[in-house]
């Protein structure tokens, strides 16, 4: 049962110096063309792939708030149109603080988007011009403002840390700056630099003054103090919540669940197969006006992949692996499975096993990677 | 064929090798020459023919020799049997272009239109020159801008001391003055003198080994005949066997019924053992053979030494099979199995230089898949004891304690370089800093300069040819001889990774820069060894005294914190490849040690000139 979709929108008026997603300037881009082709690709995917009520929908980009009060309406009313919503339907759209106008919040409210997710960064203006961000920390306060205003009550804001020069000082006082916005969920990701962006580049030059591993690790360690003295609950590596407002969205792939993937670049995981869209505009809207879904990639999974994936997106949770739906969904015991696996890490102290939990140990959430690549065989 | 008719096939025979600085487009003037003798339809016709090997042609440089028979009909109405006998480009193998050389009565010599004569120019005239070869000037790439031929003419007159009057002008690449070559070649190379009816006296300047036929000797016929059926013998060995076949390349093989002189081509003889055919030795007949061998003959002695060990331990005896079957090709390629309590069981190999021994190293990784780890490329150090007796010694943490050391000599070369004038400076700056003593510098044209040093081999070793490159942005050339050995202060460093000592990584240093280079061969490894799980000092050490230290720290944090926008597989990947490169790692006691760092003693010297 297909529960979630993913829609990209690749435009961006700005590009942050960090960001490798799939995006484009947004000026002179073909963007009615592109919507249009996006509601193409959804009504062809949904009748070769049906599915029941969605619980989930996530509209990421790029930004999504780029786009302007009429075409975003349309957008909405498409993703309506299309796909078939449930009751209690978590509904996300990521935004650019500063782009999210009254005009815009109330389109989205009317459509039913019921969670804004804000590219918020740092509240300080000095690391946010670094970074290419073109927002001021006061956009932040307003765009929230209004957002309550207008009947959002889950609201998530995005921080990075580890950013070049940025000091253990800089980044708590994001963090108070944080706190005091009353809002129900935190994502906090630890700077990467990838391939194909400004970062990468000044990086290859040396000109990248990165912090460096002690410091990026003494951040993760003051955000998870922190997070929990103010009643935030970390459900996941990188993701804080009130009680109850954790993302159903994200907890979708480290459920290792299926998922529709729409837009230019997009991912699905459709019946056990993951499914990459092309990146580049043109070629995607070509080959949809050609009646053909734009996948440039398909990978069929094989058995033993599902379970290595239960596992290392399973342990990103805090809650971990849940052994019984494990072997519900497997008719395998991890515990047999990987019986050396998590002998090993139990014994370096990253990994627990109780109550039919497998999860990491807060030593073994810094050193993540080093357990996930332990079940990749 | 009676005798009558071999004099006159002989009248007509040319033998002919190309010579040129790398990169100055010899591989280019085979491929044309091959065209317009129509050696090969064009559907054959692949570029740069002659280089064989993947890695050759990836390099762009020639390793193994060939050597292939074309008819050239001439404009005088007669045909002409050419035998183009190619050569290696690179100082490394030196040998074995004396040897293909001595199989030839003319050289063709390649200059670039553009950048002139270049260090490996001068020595591979020289070389021709020692064999009393015809050479025939080719100045090559005159359809490039910046080309200046008559510079170039003047040079090849005034530095090599050759008439270029005649020097053909030509663009391998453009197909320009590839006639005008042939008909030199035919006017100016001698045709080989000799009696085919004499005792046998036939050069190997080459072999390889078929998995069929054994050992497949490349040889040129110098006096008498030889043919199927013969019984033959090596001269320098005494070895004998019965011909079973020989023919020539043309440049496919084809079988003849005998070789006689002036011919170029291949003997097989059921030879098992490459070391019964070595390059440089005479082929003469079991009886009456002939009495006095051909001049030349050597035994190739490495230069270079190194560990090389199998990353994974099992792979031992894989590594064992690999390296014997690149020596049946490769007689210069010497090794011994080797323990080291780091890396384990390996084998200690010697190379002619550092290009030969990549090579080697690449085409066992590639080829026989066996990852390897290399330790630093060493020297051989001549050690004299105090109780008066002498050792040689090949690998760094097999040198003596000092107490027991009355002095050690090392390895030193005349090392050529050619470059602008305007890179006087840093060339002799690099030198210096590199212990070389100057012995001389000429002005080869106006602003063109020949310096040379006198340098210790081990320095020339580390890397310095990639310094020399870089630092006159690619124009310096470089050619390198050995002339003997000198007495050094020099001392061995180890390093101690965790408190324990890595036989691995010890390196002989001269004193004079063992503080230096101590600290900076501690930070490298730092830079070089990932952080493990708890921390792990690093020391340098010689003898009980520690020079150096730094720490790799333990690893705190590493975990993917984005989620990709639902992009599983890019997760899974960049996992996969953390772990992959975890494999590449050898553990040395509890450390991780990534291959890198073994080499980290080659790298320090950047961070050296840097300052």
């Amino acid at each position: 049962m297909i529960k979630s979709a993913y829609l990209h929108i690749p435009f961006c008026e700005h590009i942050c110096h960090y960001c490798d997603f799939n995006k484009v300037f947004l000026k002179g881009q073909p963007v009615d063309e592109y919507l249009k082709a996006l509601d193409q690709e959804i009504r062809m995917t949904v009748n070769q792939f049906p599915t029941g009520n969605l619980e989930t929908i996530f509209v990421g980009g790029g930004t999504p708030t780029s786009l302007n009060e009429q075409q975003l309406y349309r957008f909405c009313d498409s993703i309506n149109r299309n796909l078939p919503k449930s009751e209690t339907m978590e509904f996300t759209f990521e935004a650019n603080p500063g782009d999210l106008t009254k005009e815009k919040l109330q389109i989205l409210k009317d459509a039913g988007v019921n969670r804004l997710s804000l590219g918020v960064q740092t509240f300080n203006e000095e690391l946010l011009k670094k970074i290419g961000r073109v927002h001021k920390a006061k956009d932040v306060y307003q765009t929230i403002e209004n957002a309550k205003t207008i009947g959002f009550e889950n609201i998530s804001i995005d921080l990075i840390f580890s950013l070049p020069t940025q000091t253990i000082t800089d980044f708590k006082e994001s963090l108070t700056e944080a706190f005091l916005l009353d809002i129900t969920h935190y994502s906090a990701y630890s700077l990467i630099i990838e391939p194909k962006t400004v970062f990468y580049n000044l990086l290859k030059k040396g000109k990248l003054p990165t912090p460096g591993e002690d410091v990026e690790a003494a951040m993760y360690e003051l955000l998870m103090e922190e997070m929990e003295k103010n009643g935030f609950n970390q459900y996941e590596i990188s993701n804080f919540s009130k009680p109850g407002f954790e993302s159903r969205h994200n907890l979708t792939y480290w459920n290792n669940e299926s998922y529709y993937g729409f837009g230019a670049g997009a991912h699905s995981y459709l019946n056990g197969v993951r499914r990459s869209n092309t990146g580049p505009l043109k070629r995607y809207m070509d080959q949809i006006n050609s009646g053909e879904l734009p996948v440039i990639d398909e990978h069929q999974t094989t058995k033993v992949e599902q379970m290595e994936e239960e596992m290392f997106l399973g342990l990103r949770k805090t809650s971990g692996v849940s052994v019984p739906h494990f072997i519900e969904k497997f008719a395998v015991d991890p515990q047999q499975l990987f019986e050396q696996e998590i002998a090993e890490l139990t014994n370096k102290q990253w990994l627990e096993v109780r109550k039919g939990h497998i999860f990491l140990t807060k030593k073994g959430r810094l050193l993540g990677n080093e357990v996930f690549q332990a079940f990749l065989r | 064929m009676n005798n009558n008719e071999r004099l006159n096939r002989q009248s007509k025979i040319r033998n002919f090798s190309i010579i040129a600085h790398i990169d100055h487009g010899k591989s280019t003037l085979a491929d044309r020459i091959l065209e317009k003798t129509n050696a090969l339809t064009s559907r054959e016709m692949k570029d740069q023919l002659l280089d064989s090997m993947d890695l050759e042609r990836e390099r762009g440089i020639t390793i193994k020799l060939n050597a292939v028979q074309l008819k050239y009909k001439a404009k005088d109405g007669e045909e002409y049997i050419f035998h183009l006998i190619d050569t290696p480009g690179h100082v490394d193998f030196t040998y074995e272009v004396s040897r293909s050389l001595a199989a030839c009565e003319g050289a063709v010599l390649v200059v670039d239109a553009a950048q002139g004569i270049e260090a490996q120019t001068l020595a591979n005239v020289y070389l021709a020159l020692d064999n009393d070869l015809e050479i025939l000037p080719v100045i090559n790439k005159i359809d490039l801008p910046s080309a200046d031929p008559e510079r170039v003419r003047g040079e090849i007159e005034e530095v090599i001391g050759l008439d270029a009057s005649e020097a053909v002008l030509a663009s391998a690449k453009a197909g320009i003055g590839i006639e005008e070559i042939l008909e030199q070649i035919v006017e100016k190379v001698p045709a080989p003198t000799g009696n085919p009816e004499a005792p046998l006296k036939a050069l190997i300047f080459d072999s390889l080994y078929d998995a069929y036929r054994g050992v497949v000797a490349y040889i040129r016929v110098v006096e008498g005949t030889v043919k199927v059926g013969d019984k033959v013998r090596m001269m320098a060995t005494g070895k004998e066997f019965e011909v079973n076949e020989v023919g020539v390349f043309t440049p496919k093989a084809t079988m003849l019924n005998e070789l006689t002189v002036g011919d170029v081509g291949f003997l097989s003889a059921s030879i098992k053992n490459v070391g019964d055919t070595r390059v440089g030795d005479t082929i003469t007949n079991a009886k009456n053979g002939a009495t006095e061998a051909l001049p030349g003959y050597r035994k190739l002695n490495p230069m270079v030494y190194c560990g090389l060990y199998p990353i994974d331990t099992a792979k031992f005896n894989d590594l064992r099979e690999a390296l014997e079957k690149l020596q049946l090709n490769d007689s210069s390629l010497q090794f011994e199995p080797e323990t080291s309590q780091a890396l384990g069981f390996g084998f200690r190999c010697g190379f002619l230089g550092l290009l030969h021994m990549e090579i080697i190293q690449e085409r066992i990784e590639r080829e026989f898949k066996i990852d390897l780890i290399t330790t630093a490329p060493s020297v051989i150090y001549h050690v004299h004891m105090t109780d008066g007796s002498e050792i040689k010694v090949d690998n760094p943490s097999d040198l003596p304690d000092p107490q027991k050391i009355e002095r050690v000599e090392e390895p030193y070369v005349k090392a050529t370089m050619m470059a602008p004038n305007d890179y006087v400076g840093t060339i002799m700056e690099l030198c210096q800093l590199k212990r070389g003593i100057f012995v001389t510098m000429e002005y080869l044209a106006e602003n063109r300069v020949s310096i040379i040093y006198e340098m210790p081999l081990a320095e020339i070793v580390y890397d310095f040819f990639d310094q020399l490159k870089s630092s006159t942005r690619g124009y310096a050339s470089f050619d390198y001889e050995l002339i003997g050995y000198k007495p050094s202060k020099l001392v061995k460093m180890d390093i101690l990774l965790n408190a324990e000592k890595v036989d691995a990584l010890s390196f002989i240093v001269h004193n004079d820069f063992a503080y230096e280079r101590g600290k900076i061969i501690v930070e490298k490894l730092k830079e070089l060894i990932p952080r493990q799980q708890f921390e792990v000092p690093i020391q340098a050490a010689i003898g009980q005294k520690i020079v150096a230290r730094s720490t790799i720290k333990a690893m705190r944090k590493n975990v993917l914190a984005k989620c990709y926008g639902g992009d599983i597989s890019r997760k899974r990947k960049l996992l996969e490849k953390q772990k992959e490169g975890k494999k590449r790692m050898k553990q040395v006691g509890s450390v991780e040690v990534p291959q890198e760092a073994f080499m980290a003693v080659l790298k320090m010297d950047d961070t050296n000139t840097k300052k």
